[in-house]
């Protein structure tokens, strides 16, 4: 057993410790000693079994074997990935669209969730992943979206398709909006104007009455609809199916999902995508290059902007019912870790974390105020030990390798 | 001086970085197919007269002229598709893009794929080394490479000018004549260029025409060999 292994796991288990013990030691008015540490010993256990591990993998019988198994994997690596991978993509898609047979409602609930945050985080992609803008205020083009729709129907019977290129079209104008002053801003100063503009926009829905019924919220657009023809007791006629049943909901996300991915998908191979890349790489170079990078980092914003405003404008017809408070901060900061945990950049990193990060707080929905606790070790952890995300874009994990073996000279000296 | 139809014409030109006066009237004159250094110590300017000419920091004052036509007013893309591209200082290449990437970015304006292809071929001919480069990342590339990848970039957009930004910045003396021997190799395919350095040494002996810059000002003005022999720059920039 290395002798800094060990000194880690001590460390690591004690700083958890006083992190954790109050924090989980108050469930009421009172210190539960016990629940507090088999919390506790339940987290140092994971810890020790880390340490176990890491020293099997190092002691020579473990390096053995595993150089008489490297053949036989191998074999079974390169057998795997002689299939397609079009053969991966096909077996996801029908298992995500045979999900809802197999499903009760609650389940199908959750995975519609899931799809929403999965566009989400696909688009706020677009801003963070190609463009390297970062934005906390994302979610504010999800409340437009909501809003253009639940507004555009209500006043003016527009149905849910009509709406959506509207609603797509009013989400990137206000891309521009916020785009625009911060084009000359970068990082933390970048940050905190987005936040603040997401913000704006959560409080004008809260307080103009008038337009928006403040808190109240929205009530009763119309669910999307599908006219098609079919005989009927007068001869041939059209007959309007509206959308209502949750099966029928998610389907419709389902396709709104694929369409995003092949969207960001030829967006991120594009000319287009390119140029984003080089701005965030390096501004000036850019310029220099010949890049529009006004135009472009517009471009990105709107984009980003409208795709959350497609989902909004279906989560806000799905329910029927909207109110400002579902656009708080909080759900800003969920889309970005979905972007962040997945890996920036990478789409099937940023599906991936959208499931993570949707479900998987719904199964441990005992954990009750836990949740949030877990989430937040769940994050801290990744950052630590895997930065480049579940799934890390092929710039990335590259980067990141070519520079673990040669780091260049005049990098090291922060040059 | 020059008889040559001039490529760049820089008349009185000022720029502001918010209140502080960078460039307090340059003016100067690039005759076509020369190369024209512009030396002088830190702080003097010589960067912001590149990124000036590039329309990157704005010219609140004066001329700036490209083959007779005034460029003052364009966008950093719209001059960039007149002829003039630049390798910036400090080897601003793209650190998470490879070589290829970062050479493909230099043609971003072009739609000309077969002349694209060529004229890689071409830099990879100045600099056989980016060859064996193409897919590591510009980041990881040494110093020396770095900057050659910013010239080749810079040369992928096919200029007429040429703007380098101390191309000699960090590199060892060895690698420094190498890149100037490139920089009058390209010269003679006809790109003119223009040479911001600190190594007036070098910059001098490949030049046509120099220009000293101190504080914002352009204050001698000379055939680069006359300059050589002036007793004010020997003493100031030459260290003899």
């Amino acid at each position: 057993m290395a002798k800094a292994d060990f000194k880690k796991f001590i460390i690591y288990s004690l700083f958890l410790g006083i992190l954790i013990l109050p924090m989980v030691g108050f469930p009421g008015r009172s210190f539960e000693t016990a629940r507090a540490f088999t919390i506790w010993g339940g987290i140092v256990g994971i810890l020790a079994f880390w340490l176990v591990s890491k020293t099997v993998r190092r002691s020579d019988m473990y390096q053995r074997t595993a150089a008489h198994l490297a053949p036989f994997r191998n074999t079974v690596s390169r057998k795997f990935s002689k299939f397609p991978t079009k053969y991966y993509i096909l077996a996801l898609i029908i298992a995500v669209a045979a999900y809802p047979l197999l499903a009760d409602n609650y389940m199908i609930d959750v995975g519609i969730t899931c799809l929403i945050y999965i566009v989400l985080g696909l688009g706020l992609n677009i801003v963070v992943g190609l463009a390297g803008l970062l934005d906390l205020g994302y979610i504010a083009f999800y409340a437009v979206g909501a809003y253009s729709y639940s507004l555009l129907n209500l006043h003016f019977g527009i149905s849910f398709w009509l709406a959506l290129p509207i609603g797509m079209v009013i989400g990137g104008i206000f891309g521009c909006i916020i785009g625009y002053p911060t084009l000359k801003m970068r990082g933390d100063y970048l940050a905190i104007v987005t936040m603040g503009f997401g913000e704006i926009i959560r409080l004008v829905l809260n307080n103009w009455d008038k337009l928006t019924k403040g808190p109240n919220g929205l009530l009763g657009m119309a669910k999307p609809a599908v006219v098609y023809p079919a005989f009927t007791e007068s001869g041939l006629g059209w007959v309007v199916y509206s959308l209502k049943s949750l099966h029928a909901l998610y389907y419709l996300m389902f396709i709104i999902a694929v369409l995003t991915v092949i969207g960001v998908r030829r967006l991120d191979n594009s000319r287009i995508g390119r140029a984003w890349v080089a701005i965030r790489e390096d501004e000036v170079a850019a310029e220099l290059s010949g890049v529009p990078t006004t135009w472009l980092k517009l471009l990105a914003y709107a984009m980003g902007a409208a795709f959350a405003s497609v989902v909004g404008a279906f989560f806000a017809a799905k329910l029927s019912y909207t109110n400002p408070n579902f656009f708080i901060f909080m759900e800003s900061c969920i889309v970005l870790c979905i972007v962040v945990l997945g890996g920036v950049g990478s789409i099937p990193g940023i599906i991936l974390a959208g499931i993570i990060l949707i479900a998987v707080p719904e199964i441990f929905r005992e954990l009750q105020n836990y949740r949030m606790l877990a989430f937040g070790l769940a994050m801290a952890a990744m950052m630590v030990l895997r930065p480049e995300g579940l799934i890390p874009a092929s710039r990335r994990k590259r980067e990141l390798h070519e520079t673990d073996q040669f780091a260049p000279e005049d990098l090291k000296d922060g040059g | 001086m020059a008889v040559k139809a001039p490529i760049l014409e820089l008349e009185d030109v000022h720029t502001y970085y918010g209140k502080i006066h960078a460039l307090k009237g340059v003016s100067c004159t690039i005759p076509s197919g020369d190369i024209a250094c512009l030396i002088g110590a830190n702080g003097a300017g010589k960067t912001t007269t590149l990124l000036t000419i590039f329309g990157v920091q704005r010219a609140h004052r004066g001329k700036i002229k490209f083959k007779g036509r005034p460029i003052h007013h364009l966008r950093p893309e719209q001059v960039a598709a007149q002829g003039i591209s630049q390798a910036p200082e400090g080897r601003q290449i793209f650190p998470r893009m490879t070589t290829l990437e970062n050479l493909e970015m230099g043609a971003y304006l072009r739609s000309d794929k077969a002349a694209v292809e060529n004229d890689m071929e071409w830099v990879f001919g100045l600099f056989p080394v980016l060859k064996d480069r193409t897919q590591q990342l510009g980041g990881t590339l040494s110093g020396g490479e770095q900057q050659m990848l910013a010239i080749g970039r810079a040369l992928m957009s096919r200029p007429e000018l040429l703007l380098l930004d101390e191309p000699s910045l960090g590199l060892a003396p060895k690698l420094v004549e190498r890149i100037f021997e490139t920089i009058l190799e390209i010269n003679k395919k006809g790109v003119t260029i223009f040479l911001v350095e600190q190594n007036a040494h070098m910059a001098l002996t490949i030049s046509n025409t120099g220009y000293v810059m101190e504080t914002g000002k352009i204050v001698l003005t000379d055939h680069a060999a006359s300059l050589l022999k002036n007793e004010k720059v020997k003493k100031a920039y030459l260290g003899e």
